[in-house]
């Protein structure tokens, strides 16, 4: 039951089929990795997973510990643990990084929190990824660099505390000492309660996080499964004859 | 993704039980112009002027442009009507039917102790006033309309409805000229400094009830004070007019603030007049919130007559289901070195209307001076408009002008952004309308802040379709 399942998926967006029959169980406790070309459909299953309304459902599942969530809306499964960090982040001008970051652990916990006592936790998460606190008075993600905005959704990560999450290409843009915190954050976040789906480019990330598969996606299905050494092949080779 | 907001209005149209004491005949007639100013035992000058304006009014055409007022029937209003109250100086004394209609619009307790001085208007006659004792002794002066014109004749005389907004402007101030009844009039001394806000609610509550409030602030040289005007009223099956005006009148090197919520039931038909004249170095600041009212035309206007005036005009609107704001706000620039900066931000919801014209003329005289005008609208739903009408008329050539439009629809991937970090849809677009509106919000006194942003939320209330 402590599982993320995706039974059969078929995605369409703009009148486009892009996910074409995708199945994958990711247990907790498991680190999946995700590579594949561009235009392959991994941002396109990310989005459909944490239910992104262009990102239409046309046949299969989405269970998350054992409750079918295909037909929620985005906050609703949210509460019931699954987390996305988005390829790209959207700005949000006029809220504040504070506001919307408390105002979503008091949605998913569903009780007030204290401000006051929020804004120190808050805080000292920031000082732990390396970043000034003022960013907590700025608009959400405005303004911000491709990697501030990554460390963000990492700080969002070790606060809401999900259980099943999904990471789409959190390493591309980042330095290596960015590279390293985030890595660390995400070994720190990670236990055997944990499930993980790493959507990525690049070797350099599992330098530092190991996970127990590797699939590779191309043209909107998984076409090969395996472990950490695929990895080094597909960077040597391409996707090309694979 | 469908984000059509119901509207809620119910916490503020109702209406209370009436209990006016009396109440005109719908329609308006010399003679009942007459019986008003009888009523008020006013000084024959105010009588003339009236009658004056009644002539006027009767032959001045229907505004041509702007919004529909093809459904505002003028014979169905009623004109005049007095609550059955006297004028009160502690809040107990003031009837307990009144209180709940206070109390609905959320004016917290504390607020009274706070503030400087608080007037409400209930129908046509101020039945609270309160001014703290040592601002008296400064010679200011927070009194009903009426009152002034019987306490302060030479004062009144000399600026009413004469050079700020005379009663030829055009027909709903020349109907406002013939009918006013009640309002503010703020007097601050030379060089006296009012720290905290002067604060006046108004409301009507009469069926079909006109309101026709006067409300005239003169800031003297180097004096200091900021006015907060909040409104709402009951909600009627016929239709209700609201035709107030506002003069001020800011002094040499004098500051003014004027804050105004404007939030009449969906209804009312809203056709206010507000105008600055602004002298040398002084400076005039509107902050307008607009909500409420099914047709609204509002522009509050400065007048930067003297050297080095500058004028602030900011505002923010909502337009929900079947309403039509029609706002905007006007600067005349007849001095040098004067400048102005315009900023708006409407908001349209279900099937809602907004437009804004922002109107900045800059006479040969006022070399050197500067105008701004920026304006933002936030579109809902498809079935909703926002449009910005600019008008810049300049005269002269050593001027710095500029104008900045633009409207956005709500964003899709910012809604999923946020709702795929647990927040609910109705929630998240709250945050974004909020966060909209901010730079507007965050120039307001505190508790003025959060009843806009309650008002606001309340209108966004409710179930998403
Ligand atoms: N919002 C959208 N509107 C239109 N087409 C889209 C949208 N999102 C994805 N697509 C299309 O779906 C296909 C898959 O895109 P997707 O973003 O899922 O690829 P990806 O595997 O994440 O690629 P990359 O490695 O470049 O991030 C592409 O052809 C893309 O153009
Ligand atoms: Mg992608």
């Amino acid at each position: 039951m402590r599982k993320l399942e995706i039974k059969n998926l078929f995605v369409e967006v703009d009148n486009k089929v892009v996910i074409k029959g995708l199945d994958l169980v990711i247990n907790r406790g498991e680190i999946h990795v995700m590579m594949g070309p561009n235009g392959s459909g991994k941002s396109t299953l990310a989005n459909a997973l944490m239910g992104h309304p262009k990102y239409k459902i046309t046949k299969g599942n989405i269970i998350i510990d054992g409750i079918d969530m295909t037909k929620k809306k985005s906050d609703s499964r949210a509460k019931a643990g699954l987390f996305l960090s988005m390829q790209n982040p959207p700005e949000v001008t006029g809220v504040s990084l504070n506001n919307f970051v408390r105002t979503s652990v008091e949605s998913i916990k569903d009780e007030k929190i204290n401000p006051v006592k929020f804004y120190r936790t808050l805080s000292d998460k920031l000082e732990t990824m390396g970043i000034n606190k003022d960013f907590l008075k700025r608009h959400v993600n405005v303004g911000f660099s491709g990697g501030e905005k990554k460390q963000m959704e990492i700080v969002q990560l070790l606060i809401l505390n999900p259980n099943y999450v999904i990471l789409d290409e959190i390493d591309s843009g980042l330095d290596v000492d960015a590279l390293k915190k985030v890595s660390e954050g995400i070994n720190n976040f990670f236990n055997k309660d944990k499930a993980i789906l790493m959507i990525t480019h690049y070797s350099r990330i599992l330098d530092y996080i190991k996970p127990n598969f590797v699939h590779i996606m191309k043209n909107g299905k998984i076409t090969k499964s395996g472990n950490e050494k695929m990895v080094k092949i597909i960077e040597k080779q391409g996707y090309s004859n694979k | 993704m469908s984000k059509q907001i119901k509207i809620n209005r119910k916490l503020f149209d109702k209406a209370n039980k009436d209990s006016s004491k009396y109440i005109a005949k719908p329609g308006l007639t010399r003679e009942l112009v007459i019986e008003i100013s009888k009523q008020k035992k006013e000084p024959k000058w105010m009588l003339d002027k009236r009658l004056e304006a009644y002539q006027l009014y009767i032959k001045a055409p229907m505004p041509n442009w702007g919004p529909d007022l093809s459904k505002l029937n003028l014979d169905e209003i009623v004109y005049f009507v007095r609550p059955d109250t006297e004028e009160k100086t502690t809040w107990e004394e003031v009837p307990e039917e009144i209180k709940k209609t206070f109390d609905r619009l959320g004016i917290p307790e504390a607020e009274k102790k706070s503030l400087a001085g608080v007037g409400a208007q209930y129908d046509s006659d101020i039945v609270y006033h309160n001014l703290q004792t040592n601002l008296k002794k400064q010679g200011v002066i927070f009194e009903n309309m009426d009152v002034a014109v019987q306490k302060y004749p030479e004062l009144v005389k000399k600026h009413f409805m004469t050079n700020c907004v005379p009663i030829t402007d055009h027909k709903f101030a020349s109907l406002h000229a013939a009918v006013w009844s009640g309002g503010t009039f703020i007097y601050i001394p030379k060089g006296i400094k009012v720290e905290l806000p002067l604060q006046a609610y108004f409301r009507m509550n009469a069926e079909a009830g006109g309101q026709f409030e006067h409300t005239m602030i003169i800031v003297d040289e180097g004096a200091d004070v900021a006015y907060i005007e909040g409104c709402s009223a009951p909600r009627y099956s016929k239709n209700s007019l609201h035709a107030g005006c506002v003069e001020i009148f800011v002094g040499k090197n004098a500051k003014m603030k004027y804050f105004s919520i404007e939030n009449w039931s969906k209804n009312t038909y809203n056709l206010n007049t507000k105008r600055a004249l602004v002298e040398k170095n002084a400076t005039m600041e509107w902050v307008s919130g607009n909500l409420g009212s099914g047709v609204t035309m509002l522009y509050p206007c400065s007048i930067l007559r003297g050297e080095g005036a500058k004028s602030d005009n900011l505002g923010i609107a909502y337009s929900g289901e079947g309403q039509d704001q029609d706002i905007g706000a006007k600067t005349i620039h007849v001095a040098p070195n004067t400048s102005s900066i315009t900023k708006s931000r409407s908001i349209s919801a279900y099937g809602g209307r907004s437009t804004f014209r922002g109107l900045v003329k800059i006479s040969k005289n006022a070399k050197n001076s500067k105008a701004i005008v920026i304006c933002d609208g936030l579109l809902m739903d498809e079935k909703s408009s926002c449009n910005t009408i600019p008008s810049m008329d300049i005269y002269n050539n050593e001027v710095e002008a500029a104008h900045e439009a633009r409207v956005g629809k709500i964003g899709d991937e910012e809604i999923f952004y946020l709702m795929s970090k647990g927040i609910s849809e109705e929630r998240a677009i709250q945050l974004i309308v909020a966060g909209f509106i901010e730079p507007i919000v965050k120039v307001l006194p505190f508790e003025y802040a959060l009843e806009l942003n309650r008002l606001i939320e309340m209108e966004m209330e409710g179930s998403i379709i």
